[in-house]
Protein backbone atom coordinates (compact mmCIF):
# COMPACT_ATOMS: atom_id res chain seq x y z
CA UNK A 1 0.00 0.00 0.00
CA UNK A 2 1.24 3.60 -0.87
CA UNK A 3 0.64 6.12 1.11
CA UNK A 4 0.15 10.19 0.51
CA UNK A 5 3.18 11.99 1.91
CA UNK A 6 1.63 14.74 3.53
CA UNK A 7 5.01 16.30 5.16
CA UNK A 8 7.94 15.98 3.47
CA UNK A 9 11.77 17.17 4.86
CA UNK A 10 14.79 17.03 3.30
CA UNK A 11 18.07 18.18 4.68
CA UNK A 12 16.50 20.75 6.54
CA UNK A 13 18.96 23.22 8.81
CA UNK A 14 17.99 25.71 10.90
CA UNK A 15 20.63 28.05 12.36
CA UNK A 16 20.29 31.21 14.71
CA UNK A 17 23.62 32.97 14.35
CA UNK A 18 26.14 30.28 14.88
CA UNK A 19 24.27 28.05 16.93
CA UNK A 20 22.28 25.35 15.04
CA UNK A 21 19.00 24.23 16.07
CA UNK A 22 17.80 22.02 13.29
CA UNK A 23 21.11 19.84 12.21
CA UNK A 24 20.02 18.21 8.45
CA UNK A 25 16.54 17.06 9.11
CA UNK A 26 14.77 14.64 7.21
CA UNK A 27 11.78 12.45 7.52
CA UNK A 28 8.42 11.93 5.78
CA UNK A 29 4.68 11.41 7.52
CA UNK A 30 2.02 10.13 5.75
CA UNK A 31 -1.93 10.91 5.79
CA UNK A 32 -3.66 9.78 8.21
CA UNK A 33 -0.92 8.94 10.32
CA UNK A 34 -0.50 10.04 13.95
CA UNK A 35 3.15 10.57 14.12
CA UNK A 36 4.86 11.53 17.40
CA UNK A 37 7.72 14.01 17.76
CA UNK A 38 9.51 13.86 20.85
CA UNK A 39 13.25 15.69 22.07
CA UNK A 40 14.32 16.96 25.09
CA UNK A 41 14.08 20.43 26.10
CA UNK A 42 16.55 22.55 23.85
CA UNK A 43 16.31 19.60 21.25
CA UNK A 44 15.20 21.71 18.49
CA UNK A 45 12.03 20.53 18.77
CA UNK A 46 9.86 23.86 18.70
CA UNK A 47 12.10 25.04 15.79
CA UNK A 48 10.89 22.43 13.55
CA UNK A 49 7.34 23.06 14.21
CA UNK A 50 7.59 26.35 13.81
CA UNK A 51 8.89 25.26 10.22
CA UNK A 52 6.47 22.55 9.53
CA UNK A 53 3.36 25.15 10.49
CA UNK A 54 4.63 28.13 8.10
CA UNK A 55 5.95 30.50 10.67
CA UNK A 56 9.72 30.05 10.48
CA UNK A 57 11.65 29.80 7.30
CA UNK A 58 14.02 27.48 6.77
CA UNK A 59 18.40 28.13 5.98
CA UNK A 60 18.38 25.69 4.05
CA UNK A 61 16.52 22.35 2.97
CA UNK A 62 13.34 21.42 0.97
CA UNK A 63 9.86 21.62 3.32
CA UNK A 64 7.30 20.66 2.15
CA UNK A 65 3.61 20.65 4.00
CA UNK A 66 0.47 19.66 2.92
CA UNK A 67 1.88 20.29 -0.94
CA UNK A 68 3.09 23.14 -0.21
CA UNK A 69 6.83 24.63 -0.39
CA UNK A 70 7.66 26.13 3.45
CA UNK A 71 9.78 29.21 2.27
CA UNK A 72 7.70 30.11 -0.48
CA UNK A 73 4.14 29.46 0.52
CA UNK A 74 4.49 29.52 4.44
CA UNK A 75 0.55 31.22 4.25
CA UNK A 76 -0.64 28.74 1.98
CA UNK A 77 1.05 26.24 4.84
CA UNK A 78 -1.29 27.68 7.46
CA UNK A 79 -4.16 27.65 5.88
CA UNK A 80 -4.23 23.56 5.69
CA UNK A 81 -3.24 23.19 9.03
CA UNK A 82 -4.66 22.95 12.30
CA UNK A 83 -3.39 23.69 15.16
CA UNK A 84 -4.28 22.75 19.05
CA UNK A 85 -1.81 23.33 22.64
CA UNK A 86 -3.52 22.28 25.75
CA UNK A 87 -2.45 25.14 27.80
CA UNK A 88 -4.38 28.12 25.42
CA UNK A 89 -6.37 27.22 22.25
CA UNK A 90 -9.93 28.80 23.04
CA UNK A 91 -10.78 31.99 24.33
CA UNK A 92 -12.36 31.59 27.65
CA UNK A 93 -14.78 35.05 27.63
CA UNK A 94 -16.30 33.92 24.27
CA UNK A 95 -19.08 31.17 24.16
CA UNK A 96 -18.94 27.87 22.45
CA UNK A 97 -20.51 28.97 19.48
CA UNK A 98 -18.15 31.79 19.26
CA UNK A 99 -15.30 30.65 19.35
CA UNK A 100 -16.30 28.12 17.09
CA UNK A 101 -17.61 31.07 14.38
CA UNK A 102 -14.11 32.77 14.93
CA UNK A 103 -12.01 30.15 14.21
CA UNK A 104 -13.99 29.75 11.07
CA UNK A 105 -13.76 33.08 10.29
CA UNK A 106 -10.42 33.31 10.84
CA UNK A 107 -9.91 30.16 8.18
CA UNK A 108 -12.10 31.84 5.81
CA UNK A 109 -14.55 29.41 5.97
CA UNK A 110 -18.10 30.54 4.12
CA UNK A 111 -20.96 31.23 6.93
CA UNK A 112 -23.34 28.30 6.13
CA UNK A 113 -20.41 26.57 5.91
CA UNK A 114 -19.22 27.26 9.63
CA UNK A 115 -23.14 27.08 10.99
CA UNK A 116 -23.16 23.60 9.34
CA UNK A 117 -20.06 22.06 10.80
CA UNK A 118 -21.04 23.74 14.17
CA UNK A 119 -24.32 21.48 14.19
CA UNK A 120 -22.44 18.69 13.46
CA UNK A 121 -19.96 19.27 16.03
CA UNK A 122 -22.83 19.64 18.83
CA UNK A 123 -24.01 16.56 17.81
CA UNK A 124 -21.23 14.52 17.54
CA UNK A 125 -19.99 15.27 21.19
CA UNK A 126 -23.50 16.17 22.42
CA UNK A 127 -23.07 19.46 23.04
CA UNK A 128 -25.96 20.88 22.79
CA UNK A 129 -26.62 22.32 26.40
CA UNK A 130 -22.83 23.75 26.32
CA UNK A 131 -23.89 25.61 23.03
CA UNK A 132 -23.99 29.10 24.43
CA UNK A 133 -22.19 28.59 27.81
CA UNK A 134 -18.93 30.71 28.36
CA UNK A 135 -15.87 28.68 27.49
CA UNK A 136 -14.36 29.32 31.15
CA UNK A 137 -17.37 27.53 32.83
CA UNK A 138 -17.10 24.31 31.17
CA UNK A 139 -15.24 21.31 32.56
CA UNK A 140 -11.68 20.91 31.57
CA UNK A 141 -12.04 17.71 29.94
CA UNK A 142 -15.22 19.00 27.46
CA UNK A 143 -12.87 22.14 26.58
CA UNK A 144 -9.94 19.72 25.27
CA UNK A 145 -12.21 17.75 23.15
CA UNK A 146 -14.09 20.84 21.79
CA UNK A 147 -10.57 22.85 21.52
CA UNK A 148 -9.62 19.83 19.17
CA UNK A 149 -12.77 19.65 17.30
CA UNK A 150 -12.49 23.27 16.33
CA UNK A 151 -8.43 22.50 15.15
CA UNK A 152 -9.84 20.34 13.03
CA UNK A 153 -13.22 22.42 12.05
CA UNK A 154 -12.09 23.39 8.67
CA UNK A 155 -10.79 19.87 7.76
CA UNK A 156 -7.10 20.53 7.31
CA UNK A 157 -4.77 17.39 5.84
CA UNK A 158 -2.67 18.11 8.86
CA UNK A 159 -3.33 19.27 13.31
CA UNK A 160 -0.42 20.12 14.93
CA UNK A 161 -1.02 18.84 18.73
CA UNK A 162 1.01 20.24 21.84
CA UNK A 163 0.76 17.74 24.26
CA UNK A 164 -2.84 17.02 23.86
CA UNK A 165 -3.69 14.91 26.75
CA UNK A 166 -1.19 16.65 29.74
CA UNK A 167 -3.09 16.74 32.98
CA UNK A 168 -6.37 14.96 31.92
CA UNK A 169 -8.04 12.24 33.56
CA UNK A 170 -7.53 8.71 32.66
CA UNK A 171 -11.40 8.55 30.93
CA UNK A 172 -11.24 11.84 29.15
CA UNK A 173 -7.71 10.75 28.00
CA UNK A 174 -9.01 8.05 26.30
CA UNK A 175 -12.10 9.38 24.86
CA UNK A 176 -9.68 12.22 23.30
CA UNK A 177 -7.54 9.51 22.23
CA UNK A 178 -10.36 7.93 20.55
CA UNK A 179 -10.97 11.32 18.65
CA UNK A 180 -7.59 11.49 17.45
CA UNK A 181 -8.08 7.94 15.73
CA UNK A 182 -11.52 8.92 14.47
CA UNK A 183 -9.66 11.78 12.77
CA UNK A 184 -7.03 10.09 11.46
CA UNK A 185 -9.62 7.37 10.39
CA UNK A 186 -10.73 10.17 7.77
CA UNK A 187 -7.62 10.74 6.42
CA UNK A 188 -6.33 13.91 8.62
CA UNK A 189 -2.62 13.49 9.83
CA UNK A 190 -2.35 13.64 13.47
CA UNK A 191 1.35 15.49 14.59
CA UNK A 192 2.07 15.55 18.12
CA UNK A 193 4.64 17.20 20.30
CA UNK A 194 5.03 16.09 23.61
CA UNK A 195 7.27 15.73 26.54
CA UNK A 196 5.28 12.63 28.14
CA UNK A 197 6.47 9.39 26.78
CA UNK A 198 3.10 7.13 27.65
CA UNK A 199 1.44 10.11 24.99
CA UNK A 200 3.68 8.99 22.29
CA UNK A 201 2.71 5.27 22.98
CA UNK A 202 -0.28 5.90 21.02
CA UNK A 203 1.28 6.83 18.15
CA UNK A 204 1.65 5.02 15.26
CA UNK A 205 5.61 6.05 14.54
CA UNK A 206 7.84 8.44 16.62
CA UNK A 207 10.81 10.50 15.82
CA UNK A 208 13.34 11.58 18.69
CA UNK A 209 15.22 14.50 18.29
CA UNK A 210 18.34 15.41 20.77
CA UNK A 211 20.81 18.59 19.92
CA UNK A 212 18.91 19.45 16.40
CA UNK A 213 19.27 15.59 14.89
CA UNK A 214 16.31 12.64 14.94
CA UNK A 215 18.63 10.02 15.90
CA UNK A 216 15.36 7.74 16.05
CA UNK A 217 12.29 7.57 14.04
CA UNK A 218 10.24 4.23 13.85
CA UNK A 219 7.21 2.69 15.69
CA UNK A 220 6.93 2.48 19.29
CA UNK A 221 6.68 -1.44 19.15
CA UNK A 222 9.73 -1.33 17.01
CA UNK A 223 11.99 1.15 19.33
CA UNK A 224 11.39 -1.13 22.25
CA UNK A 225 12.02 -3.64 20.64
CA UNK A 226 15.68 -2.18 18.96
CA UNK A 227 16.68 -0.47 22.43
CA UNK A 228 15.55 -3.81 24.10
CA UNK A 229 13.23 -1.53 26.38
CA UNK A 230 10.25 -1.52 28.14
CA UNK A 231 8.59 1.72 26.98
CA UNK A 232 9.30 4.36 24.37
CA UNK A 233 10.39 6.30 27.76
CA UNK A 234 13.36 4.13 28.60
CA UNK A 235 13.86 4.45 24.66
CA UNK A 236 13.88 8.11 25.24
CA UNK A 237 16.01 8.49 28.33
CA UNK A 238 18.97 6.47 26.78
CA UNK A 239 18.52 7.81 23.57
CA UNK A 240 17.95 11.52 24.19
CA UNK A 241 20.15 12.40 26.98
CA UNK A 242 21.64 15.72 25.19
CA UNK A 243 25.21 15.19 27.11
CA UNK A 244 25.54 11.52 26.88
CA UNK A 245 27.40 9.38 24.24
CA UNK A 246 26.78 10.82 20.16
CA UNK A 247 25.86 7.25 19.19
CA UNK A 248 23.84 7.19 16.38
CA UNK A 249 20.46 4.23 16.44
CA UNK A 250 20.89 1.27 15.06
CA UNK A 251 18.36 2.40 12.22
CA UNK A 252 20.12 6.04 11.42
CA UNK A 253 23.19 4.06 11.30
CA UNK A 254 22.39 1.90 8.47
CA UNK A 255 20.12 4.18 6.90
CA UNK A 256 23.90 6.00 6.54
CA UNK A 257 25.57 2.94 5.54
CA UNK B 1 6.88 5.53 63.33
CA UNK B 2 5.69 9.24 63.66
CA UNK B 3 2.95 10.24 61.96
CA UNK B 4 4.29 13.95 60.11
CA UNK B 5 0.79 14.62 58.48
CA UNK B 6 -2.59 13.39 60.02
CA UNK B 7 -5.37 15.07 58.26
CA UNK B 8 -8.93 14.44 59.25
CA UNK B 9 -11.94 15.12 56.98
CA UNK B 10 -10.67 18.42 55.19
CA UNK B 11 -13.28 20.25 53.14
CA UNK B 12 -12.87 22.98 51.12
CA UNK B 13 -15.07 25.22 48.97
CA UNK B 14 -14.37 28.30 46.55
CA UNK B 15 -17.91 29.51 45.72
CA UNK B 16 -20.16 27.03 44.77
CA UNK B 17 -17.30 24.74 43.51
CA UNK B 18 -16.13 21.92 45.55
CA UNK B 19 -12.02 21.59 46.04
CA UNK B 20 -11.76 19.23 48.46
CA UNK B 21 -14.52 16.62 49.92
CA UNK B 22 -13.63 14.89 53.27
CA UNK B 23 -10.03 14.54 52.73
CA UNK B 24 -8.33 11.88 55.17
CA UNK B 25 -4.87 10.68 54.96
CA UNK B 26 -1.75 10.37 57.13
CA UNK B 27 1.68 10.61 56.29
CA UNK B 28 4.91 8.67 58.22
CA UNK B 29 8.63 10.04 58.58
CA UNK B 30 10.31 9.56 55.61
CA UNK B 31 7.88 8.76 52.67
CA UNK B 32 7.62 9.61 49.34
CA UNK B 33 3.87 10.03 49.63
CA UNK B 34 2.05 10.64 46.21
CA UNK B 35 -0.70 12.70 44.88
CA UNK B 36 -1.93 11.38 41.18
CA UNK B 37 -4.62 12.92 40.15
CA UNK B 38 -5.41 14.99 36.95
CA UNK B 39 -5.82 18.91 36.55
CA UNK B 40 -8.63 20.01 38.89
CA UNK B 41 -8.95 17.30 40.98
CA UNK B 42 -7.64 19.48 44.26
CA UNK B 43 -4.03 18.61 44.50
CA UNK B 44 -2.75 22.82 44.99
CA UNK B 45 -5.63 23.23 47.20
CA UNK B 46 -4.70 20.55 49.92
CA UNK B 47 -0.88 21.31 49.14
CA UNK B 48 -1.71 25.23 49.91
CA UNK B 49 -3.80 24.34 53.08
CA UNK B 50 -0.59 21.49 54.35
CA UNK B 51 1.75 24.94 53.52
CA UNK B 52 -0.37 26.89 55.95
CA UNK B 53 -1.39 29.11 52.83
CA UNK B 54 -4.77 28.20 53.30
CA UNK B 55 -7.34 27.66 55.76
CA UNK B 56 -9.57 24.94 54.91
CA UNK B 57 -13.60 25.18 55.66
CA UNK B 58 -13.79 22.17 57.58
CA UNK B 59 -11.47 19.85 58.89
CA UNK B 60 -8.47 18.79 61.12
CA UNK B 61 -4.81 19.04 60.10
CA UNK B 62 -1.63 18.34 62.18
CA UNK B 63 1.43 18.67 60.07
CA UNK B 64 4.74 17.70 62.22
CA UNK B 65 2.43 16.97 65.00
CA UNK B 66 1.34 21.08 64.90
CA UNK B 67 -1.85 22.22 64.15
CA UNK B 68 -2.03 23.89 60.94
CA UNK B 69 -4.01 26.59 61.74
CA UNK B 70 -3.05 27.95 65.20
CA UNK B 71 0.54 26.92 64.89
CA UNK B 72 1.17 27.91 61.34
CA UNK B 73 3.91 29.86 62.64
CA UNK B 74 6.22 27.65 64.08
CA UNK B 75 5.05 24.95 61.02
CA UNK B 76 6.27 27.27 58.52
CA UNK B 77 9.62 27.22 59.80
CA UNK B 78 9.76 23.11 59.32
CA UNK B 79 8.41 22.67 55.99
CA UNK B 80 9.80 23.58 52.43
CA UNK B 81 6.99 24.19 49.96
CA UNK B 82 7.74 24.27 46.39
CA UNK B 83 4.44 25.83 44.47
CA UNK B 84 3.71 24.28 40.94
CA UNK B 85 4.42 27.87 39.39
CA UNK B 86 7.53 29.03 39.09
CA UNK B 87 8.14 31.72 42.69
CA UNK B 88 11.99 32.76 42.88
CA UNK B 89 12.61 36.23 42.12
CA UNK B 90 13.62 36.46 38.37
CA UNK B 91 15.28 39.14 38.89
CA UNK B 92 17.90 38.17 41.71
CA UNK B 93 21.14 35.63 40.53
CA UNK B 94 20.50 32.09 41.05
CA UNK B 95 23.14 32.62 44.48
CA UNK B 96 20.83 35.87 45.28
CA UNK B 97 17.81 33.76 45.38
CA UNK B 98 19.27 31.00 47.40
CA UNK B 99 21.18 33.68 49.85
CA UNK B 100 18.03 34.69 50.26
CA UNK B 101 15.95 32.34 51.28
CA UNK B 102 18.79 30.89 53.42
CA UNK B 103 18.05 34.72 55.22
CA UNK B 104 14.45 34.85 55.22
CA UNK B 105 14.56 31.45 57.28
CA UNK B 106 17.62 32.14 59.73
CA UNK B 107 20.20 30.20 58.41
CA UNK B 108 23.07 30.59 55.88
CA UNK B 109 23.50 28.81 52.21
CA UNK B 110 26.72 27.14 53.63
CA UNK B 111 25.40 25.85 56.82
CA UNK B 112 23.07 23.03 54.74
CA UNK B 113 25.07 23.30 51.57
CA UNK B 114 26.18 19.32 51.97
CA UNK B 115 21.86 18.75 51.95
CA UNK B 116 21.56 20.87 48.27
CA UNK B 117 25.45 19.73 47.01
CA UNK B 118 24.42 17.55 44.35
CA UNK B 119 21.20 19.61 42.95
CA UNK B 120 22.82 22.70 43.49
CA UNK B 121 26.04 21.39 41.78
CA UNK B 122 24.28 21.37 38.52
CA UNK B 123 23.54 24.57 38.26
CA UNK B 124 25.96 26.51 40.53
CA UNK B 125 28.33 27.37 37.14
CA UNK B 126 25.68 29.72 36.33
CA UNK B 127 25.41 31.29 40.07
CA UNK B 128 25.75 34.86 38.59
CA UNK B 129 22.47 34.68 36.51
CA UNK B 130 19.38 36.05 36.53
CA UNK B 131 17.14 33.27 37.73
CA UNK B 132 14.72 34.55 34.78
CA UNK B 133 16.84 33.32 32.31
CA UNK B 134 17.00 29.82 33.64
CA UNK B 135 15.75 27.16 31.23
CA UNK B 136 13.28 24.82 32.70
CA UNK B 137 15.33 22.25 34.32
CA UNK B 138 17.79 24.62 35.71
CA UNK B 139 14.87 26.92 37.51
CA UNK B 140 13.10 23.35 38.78
CA UNK B 141 16.42 22.64 40.26
CA UNK B 142 16.95 26.30 41.57
CA UNK B 143 13.70 25.86 43.48
CA UNK B 144 14.10 22.98 44.51
CA UNK B 145 17.38 23.79 46.15
CA UNK B 146 15.67 27.01 47.70
CA UNK B 147 12.94 24.74 49.29
CA UNK B 148 15.63 23.02 51.14
CA UNK B 149 17.71 25.37 52.16
CA UNK B 150 16.74 25.78 55.51
CA UNK B 151 16.72 22.09 56.20
CA UNK B 152 13.09 21.43 56.24
CA UNK B 153 11.45 18.38 58.36
CA UNK B 154 8.63 18.03 55.34
CA UNK B 155 9.13 18.89 51.71
CA UNK B 156 6.03 20.27 49.56
CA UNK B 157 6.15 19.85 45.93
CA UNK B 158 3.09 20.64 43.92
CA UNK B 159 3.71 19.14 40.52
CA UNK B 160 7.48 19.23 40.37
CA UNK B 161 7.68 17.94 36.93
CA UNK B 162 4.75 19.57 35.04
CA UNK B 163 6.26 20.53 31.33
CA UNK B 164 9.45 18.87 32.18
CA UNK B 165 11.34 16.64 29.67
CA UNK B 166 11.81 12.89 30.18
CA UNK B 167 15.42 12.72 30.90
CA UNK B 168 14.98 15.30 33.68
CA UNK B 169 12.38 14.09 35.30
CA UNK B 170 14.29 10.95 35.36
CA UNK B 171 16.88 12.70 37.29
CA UNK B 172 14.69 14.36 39.50
CA UNK B 173 13.08 11.14 41.01
CA UNK B 174 16.33 10.14 41.76
CA UNK B 175 17.54 13.83 43.61
CA UNK B 176 13.87 13.32 45.97
CA UNK B 177 14.97 9.71 46.33
CA UNK B 178 18.56 10.60 47.77
CA UNK B 179 16.56 12.87 50.33
CA UNK B 180 15.37 10.38 52.42
CA UNK B 181 18.79 9.83 53.49
CA UNK B 182 18.46 13.18 55.42
CA UNK B 183 15.27 12.13 57.43
CA UNK B 184 12.86 14.39 55.16
CA UNK B 185 9.37 13.52 54.39
CA UNK B 186 8.10 14.21 50.90
CA UNK B 187 4.76 15.02 49.67
CA UNK B 188 4.60 15.47 45.67
CA UNK B 189 1.86 15.92 43.21
CA UNK B 190 1.72 14.56 39.58
CA UNK B 191 -1.14 14.39 36.78
CA UNK B 192 1.44 11.72 35.35
CA UNK B 193 0.47 7.89 36.68
CA UNK B 194 3.30 6.76 35.46
CA UNK B 195 5.00 8.69 38.34
CA UNK B 196 2.64 6.86 40.96
CA UNK B 197 5.80 3.71 40.98
CA UNK B 198 8.30 6.51 41.98
CA UNK B 199 6.36 7.15 45.61
CA UNK B 200 6.31 4.51 48.41
CA UNK B 201 2.38 5.63 48.65
CA UNK B 202 0.41 7.50 46.91
CA UNK B 203 -3.48 8.76 47.20
CA UNK B 204 -5.56 8.60 43.83
CA UNK B 205 -7.33 12.02 43.69
CA UNK B 206 -10.21 13.21 41.45
CA UNK B 207 -12.66 15.65 41.61
CA UNK B 208 -11.79 16.54 45.43
CA UNK B 209 -11.68 13.21 46.77
CA UNK B 210 -9.75 10.47 47.34
CA UNK B 211 -10.20 7.06 45.51
CA UNK B 212 -7.65 5.06 46.85
CA UNK B 213 -4.82 5.14 49.51
CA UNK B 214 -2.12 2.59 49.29
CA UNK B 215 1.47 1.41 48.32
CA UNK B 216 1.61 1.90 44.35
CA UNK B 217 1.66 -2.16 43.92
CA UNK B 218 -0.98 -2.86 46.30
CA UNK B 219 -3.38 -0.16 43.73
CA UNK B 220 -2.74 -1.83 41.22
CA UNK B 221 -3.34 -5.51 41.86
CA UNK B 222 -6.67 -3.63 43.69
CA UNK B 223 -7.56 -4.13 40.12
CA UNK B 224 -10.61 -6.03 40.04
CA UNK B 225 -11.13 -8.22 36.87
CA UNK B 226 -8.47 -10.26 34.78
CA UNK B 227 -6.96 -7.56 32.04
CA UNK B 228 -5.99 -8.61 28.44
CA UNK B 229 -4.49 -6.48 25.85
CA UNK B 230 -5.73 -6.48 22.25
CA UNK B 231 -3.11 -5.23 19.31
CA UNK B 232 -4.44 -4.80 15.66
CA UNK B 233 -3.44 -2.32 13.36
CA UNK B 234 -6.21 -0.59 12.82
CA UNK B 235 -7.12 0.93 16.03
CA UNK B 236 -10.03 2.83 15.70
CA UNK B 237 -11.72 0.16 14.14
CA UNK B 238 -10.70 -2.33 16.39
CA UNK B 239 -11.78 -0.40 19.72
CA UNK B 240 -15.56 -0.19 18.01
CA UNK B 241 -14.95 -3.86 17.41
CA UNK B 242 -14.67 -4.67 20.78
CA UNK B 243 -17.28 -2.69 21.62
CA UNK B 244 -19.47 -4.32 20.02
CA UNK B 245 -18.92 -7.73 21.41
CA UNK B 246 -21.27 -8.34 23.87
CA UNK B 247 -18.50 -10.50 26.39
CA UNK B 248 -16.82 -7.89 26.77
CA UNK B 249 -17.18 -5.02 29.83
CA UNK B 250 -14.46 -2.29 28.90
CA UNK B 251 -12.51 -1.64 26.06
CA UNK B 252 -9.84 1.54 26.18
CA UNK B 253 -7.11 1.98 24.23
CA UNK B 254 -3.51 2.20 26.42
CA UNK B 255 -0.33 3.00 24.15
CA UNK B 256 -0.45 0.66 21.26
CA UNK B 257 -2.71 -1.33 22.12
CA UNK B 258 -6.51 -1.57 23.62
CA UNK B 259 -7.06 -3.11 27.19
CA UNK B 260 -10.43 -5.24 27.87
CA UNK B 261 -12.18 -6.75 30.34
CA UNK B 262 -14.76 -9.87 30.19
CA UNK B 263 -17.60 -10.63 32.57
CA UNK B 264 -15.82 -13.58 33.22
CA UNK B 265 -12.03 -14.11 34.01
CA UNK B 266 -11.28 -16.00 31.33
CA UNK B 267 -10.05 -14.96 27.43
CA UNK B 268 -13.83 -15.67 25.54
CA UNK B 269 -12.16 -17.86 22.67
CA UNK B 270 -14.65 -16.50 20.23
CA UNK B 271 -13.82 -13.22 20.59
CA UNK B 272 -11.15 -14.05 17.40
CA UNK B 273 -13.78 -15.37 15.12
CA UNK B 274 -16.01 -12.17 15.96
CA UNK B 275 -12.82 -9.80 15.18
CA UNK B 276 -12.40 -12.25 12.11
CA UNK B 277 -15.74 -11.72 10.85
CA UNK B 278 -15.52 -7.99 11.50
CA UNK B 279 -12.18 -7.85 9.24
CA UNK B 280 -9.53 -7.57 12.13
CA UNK B 281 -6.79 -10.46 11.01
CA UNK B 282 -4.23 -11.11 13.09
CA UNK B 283 -4.87 -9.67 16.26
CA UNK B 284 -2.83 -10.24 19.42
CA UNK B 285 -4.23 -11.21 22.79
CA UNK B 286 -2.42 -11.35 25.61
CA UNK B 287 -3.45 -11.15 29.61
CA UNK B 288 -1.13 -8.23 30.88
CA UNK B 289 -0.97 -6.86 34.66
CA UNK B 290 -3.02 -4.02 35.12
CA UNK B 291 -1.34 -0.13 35.91
CA UNK B 292 -2.03 2.41 38.16
CA UNK B 293 -4.14 3.91 35.23
CA UNK B 294 -6.08 0.83 34.90
CA UNK B 295 -6.71 1.15 38.53
CA UNK B 296 -7.72 5.05 38.23
CA UNK B 297 -10.08 4.26 35.35
CA UNK B 298 -11.65 1.17 36.89
CA UNK B 299 -12.16 4.00 40.33
CA UNK B 300 -13.22 6.84 38.56
CA UNK B 301 -16.15 4.36 36.60
CA UNK B 302 -17.40 2.40 40.14
CA UNK B 303 -17.93 6.21 41.36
Amino acid sequence: MTRNTVISVKNLVKKFGSFTANDNLNFEVFEGEIFGFLGANGAGKTTALRILSGLSSPTSGEVIVAGYNARKDPEKIKKNIGYMCQKFSLYNDLTTRENITLYGGIYGMPKALIKKRTEDLFERLSFHEYSDRLISSLPLGLKQKLAFSVAVLHEPRIVFLDEPTGGVDPITRRQFWEMIYETADRGITVFVTTHYMDEAEYCDRVSIMSEGKIVALNSPAELKRLYNAESVEEVFVKIARPAGTKTLSPEVKSENN
Amino acid sequence: MQKIIEASDINMSFGDVKALRNISFDVNESDIFGFIGPDGAGKTTLFRIIATLLIPDEGELKVLGLDSVSDYKELRKNIGYMPGRFSLYQDLSVEENLNFYATVFGTTVSENYDLIAEIYSHIEPFKKRLAGKLSGGMKQKLALSCALIHKPKLLILDEPTTGVDAVSRVEFWEMLRKLKEYNITIIVSTPYMDEAMRCNRVALIQNGSILSIDDPQKIKEGFSRKLFSVRAPEKFKLINVLRDYPGIVTAYPFGDSVHITFHTDKLDMTLYDHLKKSGIENAVITETDPGIEDRFLELMLNE
